[in-house]
């Protein structure tokens, strides 16, 4: 493909306007033992019939989750995504929009921000949203970053039922600051409160969960705010599965401070794990620590009501080295695919959706832990649509085995959690159904 | 007409979606769920037919200006067409319908994809190997600096806390920099747009953990001291870092890797086509040098030749952790990918060498009606001001807005902070002839109703859906979300 339209007579009468007699002259600065002296080895020079052929060959070199039954959750939800959506996303005025630095072209953009700053914090329970981060576990290190420097401590406490790749991305980013992440044990599937009590002080400037946890079990946001408050530390939630928000009490009413997660369960594909979207919300008493955009309702020069990027002497390109954060392009797209998700599933969709999850999870939950040999990995705990289970065998071995049979049964934890011998974490959304569900209770009892 | 906001469309009772009838037996909420755990109040979401949710986004794309609409001379940001090949090529179900844990066999080609844009583009840097884990420049950035971070550390060089930043840097550099725990150090420009080696030789010492440089850099000018300046941080032991915002001038031609430069990020929403999507998602490749590769963002993708397979290494003991969960902005590389096969090597430097000669064509259109802030062979982007209109009291943001007015974005304004009143114009190489041409003739227009009847300009815009903003209200009395 070319998608350069000069032809050779526009070349040669722009060469001649700008005093050149060649493209190669432009480049006069680049010392001449730093030009490229060979062609660049990449293949290509291909038509649209090439490539439409090259890329369908290496999609069908992967399965994906049409072809099989999948009960995999973990951080990245196959949800139902309405047909109009994709359709709308293709409108180019969208996509093909830089950041809405120029608000009177920009409306489209601004407007939707300002609907899905409040979608957020509706769904949080929080005060005020941003515009978007990167995904949920570069949104949690920012919100462990902006806690340190909220309350001027160096120390958080972080459960270690937390998404470890969240843990993970949070100690990358807080390590190069000298802030310190103190782990804390989880205990039954859910984060140790005695243990936090006993670690938080008046160094600690956040306690941080996930909710529901990355075993899918519910927090006691309640008490986790409590022990937080009495030293004056913040808490921050983690919320991978907002779906969950459905039927959850929000954060907010519980105590949060600042509640982060992953927006991508609305609207937006798995995509093998990106783009997704990041969340970001607060109490509005932090805003102007906030990192990234913020989209904010103002007057335009006739009264009327317009949409605007707003508060950003905290952003990089007024403060510089002083800036809340570095973040510039963030998933203003995702974004705009959970508005219109969250627009059409509405009040009531989102109450039904999180209800399906619910029941149709305990009752592949109940189906499995029927199974001679197989556990619930922390009975009685309460859980929204994912849970942990214990198998007689190997799950690798188990997912391997099903995986013939076009089933996925979830994610084995040992990659992350080699104390837990042989568990599985099981995810089921509202797309996955009885039969589904009971071919993988069946052929997973059917292994020897 | 201003668009109602979704929420207040709103009825209760109206719905878009519905869920098929539940299939497995329902047990009762309150034994699966505490009471008190249960909410009490559902989130305000909006209840709306589909047909009007449909109408209501439809409407806002209507009140948006994309690269389809129309020319969009952005500075810095490199809006070229983006093919719609690669929108297609991205949403494959074999693509867009895998998940990120899916077992490694089931997802070569994904694996396969990314190794090979990895090393593609390792190729275009001059870069030894790279990850594509960042999710847009700024994270690459952040990526880029804890490796150097990380190298100086591993050799028990603790106290290199220092990192040099010249004034004209995008202001991502420095924030970086900062959130990386580093002290900045910013070194001013030579009045051509050129780093000031002489500065640059004070600024360093045995503090400096690194430069960080656009080369060409954000005037628009690629810098010749670049070896010289290689010299100097590497004699004092620094590391180079290469914002690869501006790579769109140089494919083919040049190489930062043969600069000198030891790590680099790529936004692939800028030079390898991808959209921007308003402000996102964007993808990034961060390259490094050999010695470097061990500090990579974990896991990085491999490719083993004996049993002819891809997969996710994830042993490795010197890297930085991660900086995003799962693998990268994946969807957007699969448009990386899609482009680089397009363009091929050629391709690419075609579409370097017409970025160049269009920038270069448009200021010689608009050079006797402007001033020009660096006067010499530009790369693939300039900068203009109105300082010879002065007196009319007509400044850049008037002109900025004057543009929506003859139905085109606006270049980049007010940025780099070093030129007073700059705009900051990049055509691309998508753009004919001919959209240059009207474009100048807009901006001389421009420049004549400057003097003969500024109020046309001060006034602008008059023609867009809005009027000029309240930004001041916008920040004293922030409302940022709605109420009822
Ligand atoms: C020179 C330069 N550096 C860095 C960035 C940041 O890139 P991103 O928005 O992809 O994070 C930009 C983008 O505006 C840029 O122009």
């Amino acid at each position: 493909m070319n998608y350069v339209p000069h032809t050779e007579q526009d070349q040669q009468a722009m060469l001649k306007s700008v005093g050149k007699n060649s493209i190669e002259e432009l480049y006069h600065d680049i010392p001449a033992d730093l030009k490229l002296k060979r062609d660049l080895q990449v293949s290509g020079g291909l038509s649209e019939i090439e490539l439409r052929r090259l890329l369908k060959g290496l999609a069908d070199k992967n399965q994906h989750l049409d072809e099989c039954g999948s009960f995999l959750g973990a951080g990245a939800y196959d949800h139902y995504i309405p047909a109009f959506i994709d359709q709308l996303l293709l409108r180019s005025e969208f996509y093909t929009a830089y950041t809405p630095y120029q608000p009177e072209i920009s409306q489209g953009t601004l407007q939707n921000i300002y609907e899905y700053q409040t979608m957020i914090c509706e769904l949080t329970g929080m005060d005020v949203s941003n515009a978007s981060m990167y995904d949920g576990a570069s949104a949690l290190a920012e919100a462990a970053v902006m806690a340190c420097e909220q309350t001027r401590r160096k120390e958080f406490v972080i459960s270690d039922a937390v998404h470890p790749e969240y843990r993970e991305t949070v100690q990358t980013y807080t390590e190069s600051q000298n802030l310190t992440g103190k782990p804390v044990a989880f205990k039954d599937g859910v984060t140790d409160l005695e243990q936090v009590k006993a670690l938080v002080n008046d160094k600690t400037a956040a306690v941080i969960v996930q909710y529901p946890n990355f075993f899918g079990n519910i927090e006691d946001l309640k008490g986790l705010a409590e022990i937080a408050h009495a030293q004056k530390a913040l808490l921050v939630v983690a919320v991978a599965d907002p779906v969950s928000l459905g039927i959850l009490e929000s954060p907010g009413a519980l105590g949060a401070d600042i509640v982060v997660g992953e927006g991508q369960s609305f609207g937006n594909p798995v995509s093998f794990g990106g783009p997704h979207i990041g969340f970001f919300a607060a109490r509005e008493k932090y805003v102007r620590r906030m990192p990234g955009r913020i989209v904010g309702a103002t007057v335009d020069s006739n009264g009327q009501r317009a949409f605007v990027l707003t508060l950003q002497a905290r952003e990089q390109h007024i403060r510089r080295e002083k800036a809340t954060s570095n973040i510039c392009s963030n998933q203003a797209l995702n974004a705009l695919a959970v508005n219109m998700a969250l627009s059409a599933i509405g009040k009531q969709g989102l109450q039904e959706m999180a209800r399906q999850c619910l029941q149709k999870a305990h009752y592949a939950f109940n189906r499995l832990t029927a199974l001679p040999g197989v556990e619930a990995a922390f009975p009685g705990k309460p859980f929204f649509k994912e849970f942990v289970i214990k198998l007689p065998q190997d799950p690798e071995r188990v997912n391997e085995a099903l995986f013939k049979e076009k089933i996925i049964p979830g994610l084995p934890l040992k990659r992350f959690y080699p104390e837990l011998g042989n568990a599985l974490l099981v995810c089921v959304t509202e797309l996955r159904t009885k039969a589904e569900i009971d071919l993988l209770a069946e052929r997973l009892g059917g292994l020897k | 007409m201003p668009e109602k906001l979704i929420f207040e469309k709103s009825v209760p009772g109206r719905r878009a979606v519905v869920f098929p009838e539940l299939d497995v037996p329902a047990l009762d909420l309150d034994s699966l769920i505490p009471k008190e755990l249960q909410r009490k109040e559902p989130a305000k979401l909006p209840e709306v037919s589909e047909n009007e949710v449909v109408r209501h986004f439809t409407r806002l794309s209507q009140m948006n200006f994309g690269v389809d609409t129309g020319f969009y001379p952005l500075g810095s940001c490199t809006m070229k067409y983006n093919p719609k090949i690669n929108e297609e090529t991205s949403r494959l179900p074999g693509f867009a319908r895998l998940h990120p844990y899916q077992p490694e066999d089931t997802v070569q080609g994904a694996l396969q994809l990314m190794y090979e844009t990895t090393v593609d583009l390792s190729e275009i840097a001059g870069m030894d190997f790279g990850t594509l884990q960042p999710a847009a420049g700024a994270h690459g950035e952040l990526t880029g600096m804890m490796i150097i971070r990380a190298y100086h550390q591993s050799r028990g060089d603790v106290k290199r806390t220092k990192v040099i930043v010249p004034d004209s840097a995008h202001g991502t550099n420095p924030a970086t920099a900062a959130l990386c725990g580093f002290k900045i150090v910013e070194i001013k420009s030579m009045p051509n747009g050129e780093v000031d080696v002489e500065a640059l030789r004070k600024a360093v010492d045995d503090e400096t953990a690194g430069l960080m440089l656009t080369n060409p850099n954000t005037v628009g000018v690629f810098d010749p001291n670049i070896q010289e300046i290689a010299r100097i941080v590497h004699d004092a032991g620094g590391l180079l870092y290469y914002d690869g915002a501006n790579m769109n001038a140089i494919m083919g031609y040049a190489r930062p890797g043969d600069m000198g430069f030891d790590v680099i990020h790529f936004n692939l929403h800028k030079t390898f086509s991808t959209p921007h999507g308003g402000g996102g998602p964007g993808a990034c490749y961060v390259g490094v040098k050999d010695f470097l590769v061990p500090f990579l963002p974990k896991p990085v993708v491999q490719f083993d030749e004996d049993q002819n397979r891809y997969y996710l290494d994830y042993d490795r003991p010197q890297s930085i952790g991660r900086v995003k969960a799962f693998y990268g902005n994946f969807g957007v590389v699969v448009k990386t990918y899609t482009y680089l096969r397009a363009m091929g090597g050629e391709g690419l430097k075609r579409a370097s060498g017409n970025a160049v000669l269009n920038a270069n064509y448009l200021l010689s259109l608009l050079k006797d009606h402007y001033h020009v802030a660096f006067d010499r062979t530009c790369m693939h982007e300039f900068i203009i001001t109105p300082k010879n209109l002065k007196d009319t009291g007509v400044r850049t943001l008037d002109i900025a807005k004057r543009l929506l007015d003859y139905g085109y974005h606006p270049p980049t304004i007010y940025f780099p902070l070093i030129v007073d009143e700059a705009m900051m114009i990049e055509p691309t190489e998508t753009e004919t002839k001919e959209t240059l041409d009207s474009f100048a003739e807009a901006m001389i227009n421009i420049a004549k109703e400057a003097r003969e009847n500024p109020e046309l300009v001060t006034g602008a815009p008059r023609k867009t859906i809005v009027g000029r903003l309240d930004e001041v209200r916008a920040a004293r009395q922030p409302n940022l979300r709605y109420t009822e």
